[in-house]
């Protein structure tokens, strides 16, 4: 079994269009896909991810673009040939077969021998967890099981590269959530290049290298979690992962102005136009709290509603010009002391090294 | 005004790269596909096509070789023609009355009870579908005939006394048309009517409905998409149908196809044969085709599953 | 209480309903049903019951060079008919169910345009082109015509096989390194083979009963079973048909049998 990730093979895509009638699904897409990286490509319904995926596979023939997998034009190679393991979200077991001749099946395809075929499935199935299983029935297998064994057949011939469409998704949580760290570690251990598609933000962040966020059939941002969760550079992306408070703000040569007041952000700002600061909820602190900076960034705001949610809590605020703005913080005592009743005014502080500016129309 | 980001694209490009690789690929590929649909598409072309296409070109000419409607004028001017017509369109009202009058009872019910018991039911409806023409029409002959099954039946009971001519005749002809295309009315019925949600029924009781109102105000205009596709196919048929009036008619029912075979074989009048048969299909497609309009395709999806 | 559908009508409300519907199924089933036993009857005067049961229709059946003659041809069109429409049938329906044919309705259509088109036409057109071609009266002329009637039949059935089978384990198995030939036959076609048996008894069932086009294009040695009762029926009401008709029934009666089991079964254990 692949040990080493020098045995991983790089992805390269350039220009990628397709077009369904006159609907374009994907845009003139460029991304690379460093070799043995675990890469997300995250997005909602329609976005184009898993029109990508099958391009990628050569399922789905692009209207033009270029591919090249290790330096090698792939475009037009037909998917037999790409040497590429793939799991599919409703897993495509053979049913007709058992445990041991679906992961037996592209060894039988490559023309290897019994013998051979025997050893590598039982790695494969001990691989995934599933050791001794061989002689069951498709239909016996419960549905994690059956994922196991789909993730075993895509791996059995040590492809260079594999590909993921939403195989979790079917998935109970608590199953789903056990399987996200087996296929990451899974993913450590055998170092292949890996494209996951993923409409679930929390998996991808705890899963990736990197995350290609997609909307409309482009990427928005490809970083690392990360950075995407800190510095989100689109508002898409701002509230596509994880919470986000938008806080329009006018910007004059360079500087952020909310109302009548400057404010202050960590990353560039716009010289001018209307765009939108974007603070994290968990971001925003009670002013008057330990950790207040120098008075920076302090809106004055009445609490709306605050909702206990057992751990946490959310307070809903609004500002003096009707803003709604959400803080979260951890339920401690010394915190929960601090929250005054609804209706009651309060203080909000953002830290300018959480604040962000995301340009407007993005 | 939008913030040129890095890692995305900017413009969509006209013409990408290998756009022309990849469009000679799928060429290929639709190509492959079509030519898995080609001996077929062949030989239905060499069978239905091209003959029938001769078939027209043939009835646009007389006798002598000229061109000329007088195939299709003698249609008008001959008695005889018309008659057969005439034969021809009072069977298909007939039979196709006769197949909504006792098909339609009879599928309600199989739509009504359970559906193993309906299964069952309905291999009483299917082995005929199955089972030859000329076996059924064979069978009615051997029942209705002067010394058959009937008849004697009937004069052992000492209803009648002299037997009733019930075969050989035109009440033959529409006793054993019904019989063979009465399937093609239950079949598409049956489908229609088992789609009917019983909650509309339901909803029609609780509203103060009875079960005969219900049944005429909800049901029935529900199920007459699937009656109307019945009605078309069973009538089309009549049309064409060659077998059951040529064994049952006693040469006294001439109907459309029996005319098209005997000016053919036996008079070798290809023009006047084929005129007919150009005039036939025109009048089923028509049929067809206004039945596709009127309805739609949502009653012709019943004909998807036979 | 019919309880299966929550609808208050009783089973006596609608007694008048069943009765009629009972009179109606017997009528469609006795004339068929009726013949079996007719066919065992001792006299030329076919009685039900017979009075006299004896097997001299079958004898007379089987006996006779003709009938014999005929049956073999009938048999012998109708085997080849299954082998040649069963896969250009297939074949159709897969690239009709692929999605990627540009015209894949209007391709539809032609290849069932013989259920639509009246018989009697097709059967004077066949004749007329088979008279210009010499195909008159030969096995591969009643084979070409019977499968344009039949390839409907297997396209339809095998569509609606394709229509509820997964296409993404054809997929899986090209990623995993099958090309479209390999992946069709080692993963799609074992799932689909009951369809496609399916279609082919119906093949079977088409061209054997086959009448109108076979009364033009089939004569001499090359007559077919359904062509020689036809004759048989215009001069007289010959009671060894009932013997012949029994066999037929019998023979409807297996091979939809077959379609049946073989058409409930979707995935093999």
């Amino acid at each position: 079994m692949l040990s080493t990730a020098q045995s991983a093979l790089p992805i390269s895509m350039r220009g990628i269009s397709k077009r369904y009638g006159s609907v374009a699904v994907l845009k003139d897409l460029d991304i690379d896909v460093a070799a043995g990286e675990f890469l997300t490509l995250l997005g909602p319904s329609g976005s184009g991810k898993t029109t990508l995926l099958m391009i990628l596979a050569g399922f789905v023939r692009a209207n033009a673009g270029s591919i090249r997998i290790g330096g090698d034009e792939v475009i037009t190679m037909p998917p037999h040939k790409r040497n590429i393991g793939m799991v599919f979200q409703n897993y495509a077991l053979f049913p007709h077969m058992n445990v041991f001749q679906n992961i037996g099946f592209p060894l039988k395809q490559r023309r290897v021998s019994k013998a051979e075929t025997a050893a590598r499935v039982e790695k494969a199935l001990e691989l995934v967890q599933l050791g001794g299983l061989a002689d069951r029935r498709v239909d016996q297998l419960s549905g994690g099981q059956r994922q196991r064994v789909a993730l075993a057949r895509a791996i059995v011939f040590e492809p260079r590269i594999v590909l993921m469409d939403e195989p979790l998704s079917a998935l109970d949580k608590g199953l789903r959530e056990h399987m996200q760290i087996e296929l990451r570690s899974l993913h450590r251990r055998l170092g292949m290049t890996t494209v996951y598609v993923t409409h679930d933000q929390r998996e991808a962040i705890t899963m990736s290298d990197r995350i290609a966020v997609m909307n409309n059939g482009r990427i928005e941002q490809l970083d690392q979690p990360e950075a995407l969760y800190a510095r989100p550079r689109t508002k898409f992306v701002a509230g596509f992962i994880g919470e986000s408070n938008f806080i329009p703000v006018e910007c004059r040569d360079g500087t952020a102005w909310y109302g009548g007041q400057r404010l202050q952000t960590a990353s560039a700002t716009p010289a001018t136009g209307q765009h939108w600061l974007i603070a994290r909820p968990e971001k925003v602190r009670l002013a008057g709290n330990a950790g207040a900076i120098n008075g920076a960034n302090v809106l004055a705001a009445t609490v709306r509603d605050v909702v206990y949610q057992g751990d946490s809590f959310l307070c809903y605020a609004t500002l003096t010009d009707g803003q709604q703005i959400a803080l979260r913080d951890y339920c401690r005592s010394d915190v929960l002391a601090l929250i005054p009743a609804a209706g009651e005014p309060i203080r909000l502080q953002i830290n300018p090294d959480d604040a962000t500016i995301v340009a407007a129309d993005s | 005004m939008t913030a040129q980001l890095a890692d995305t694209a900017s413009h969509i490009r006209a013409e990408g790269p290998n756009t022309e690789a990849l469009r000679t690929d799928a060429r290929r590929e639709a190509f492959s596909f079509l030519a898995l649909c080609s001996p077929g598409l062949i030989l239905v072309g060499l069978i239905i096509v091209l003959p029938i296409g001769w078939l027209f070109w043939l009835s646009l000419f007389d006798e002598t070789g000229a061109i000329s409607g007088a195939n299709y004028a003698r249609f008008f001017e001959q008695a005889s023609y018309v008659r057969t017509f005439i034969t021809t369109f009072k069977v298909a009202f007939l039979v196709t009355a006769l197949c909504v009058l006792i098909g339609y009872p009879v599928t309600y019910m199989l739509s009504q009870i359970p559906r193993r018991v309906a299964s069952i039911c309905m291999i009483f409806v299917i082995l005929p579908f199955w089972t030859s023409v000329l076996v059924r029409t064979y069978a009615w002959l051997v029942i209705l005939q002067r010394k058959g099954l009937v008849n004697t039946w009937l004069i052992d009971l000492g209803i009648i006394d002299q037997p009733l001519p019930l075969a050989h005749n035109f009440a033959g002809v529409i006793i054993g048309m019904t019989h063979i295309l009465l399937p093609f009315l239950v079949l598409p019925l049956y489908a229609s009517m088992r789609s009917i949600d019983s909650d509309y029924l339901r909803a029609g009781m609780n509203l103060g409905a009875g079960p005969t109102a219900t049944f005429w105000q909800i049901f029935f205009p529900l199920s007459l998409p699937g009656l109307a596709a019945g009605i078309v196919m069973v009538f089309v048929l009549c049309l064409g149908f060659f077998v059951t009036p040529a064994l049952m008619g006693g040469g006294k029912v001439i109907m459309w196809a029996m005319r098209m075979e005997q000016t053919t074989s036996l008079y070798s009048n290809w023009g006047a044969g084929s005129a007919l048969g150009v005039v036939l299909l025109a009048v089923t497609l028509g049929l067809l085709g206004l039945f596709q309009w009127l309805i739609g395709a949502r009653a012709t999806s019943v004909w998807g599953g036979k | 209480m019919n309880t299966e559908l929550g609808l208050p009508i009783s089973h006596w409300q609608r007694l008048w309903l069943y009765i009629l519907g009972a009179l109606v199924l017997l009528f469609l089933i006795a004339p068929s049903l009726i013949i079996i036993p007719m066919s065992f009857s001792g006299s030329t005067l076919l009685q039900f019951p017979p009075e006299s049961w004896s097997l001299r229709w079958y004898e007379a059946y089987f006996g006779s060079v003709e009938w014999r003659d005929a049956t073999i041809v009938s048999v012998k069109v109708a085997i080849m008919t299954t082998i040649v429409a069963t896969p250009i049938g297939t074949a159709a329906a897969y690239a009709i169910n692929s999605g990627t044919l540009r015209f894949s309705g209007l391709i539809n259509t032609l290849l069932t345009v013989a259920l639509i088109i009246p018989v009697i036409l097709v059967g004077i057109g066949t004749f007329f082109l088979y008279a210009k071609l010499g195909l008159n009266n030969t096995l591969t002329g009643l084979v070409l015509a019977h499968t344009v009637q039949a390839l409907p039949l297997v396209v339809l059935t095998v569509l609606s096989g394709l229509r509820t089978y997964d296409m993404n384990q054809e997929r899986v198995a090209r990623s995993l390194g099958a090309n479209r030939f390999a992946a069709f036959w080692q993963v799609t076609m074992p799932q689909i083979r009951f369809s496609i048996v399916s279609g082919a008894l119906f093949a079977f069932i088409t061209s054997f009963d086959e009448v109108v086009v076979s009364l033009f294009i089939s004569g001499g040695d090359t007559t077919t079973l359904t062509r020689r009762m036809f004759s048989a029926l215009r001069d007289q009401v010959d009671p060894t048909i009932a013997a012949i008709s029994t066999c037929l029934i019998v023979l409807s009666i297996v091979l939809l049998s077959a379609a049946q089991l073989f058409g409930q079964r979707r995935s093999p254990k």
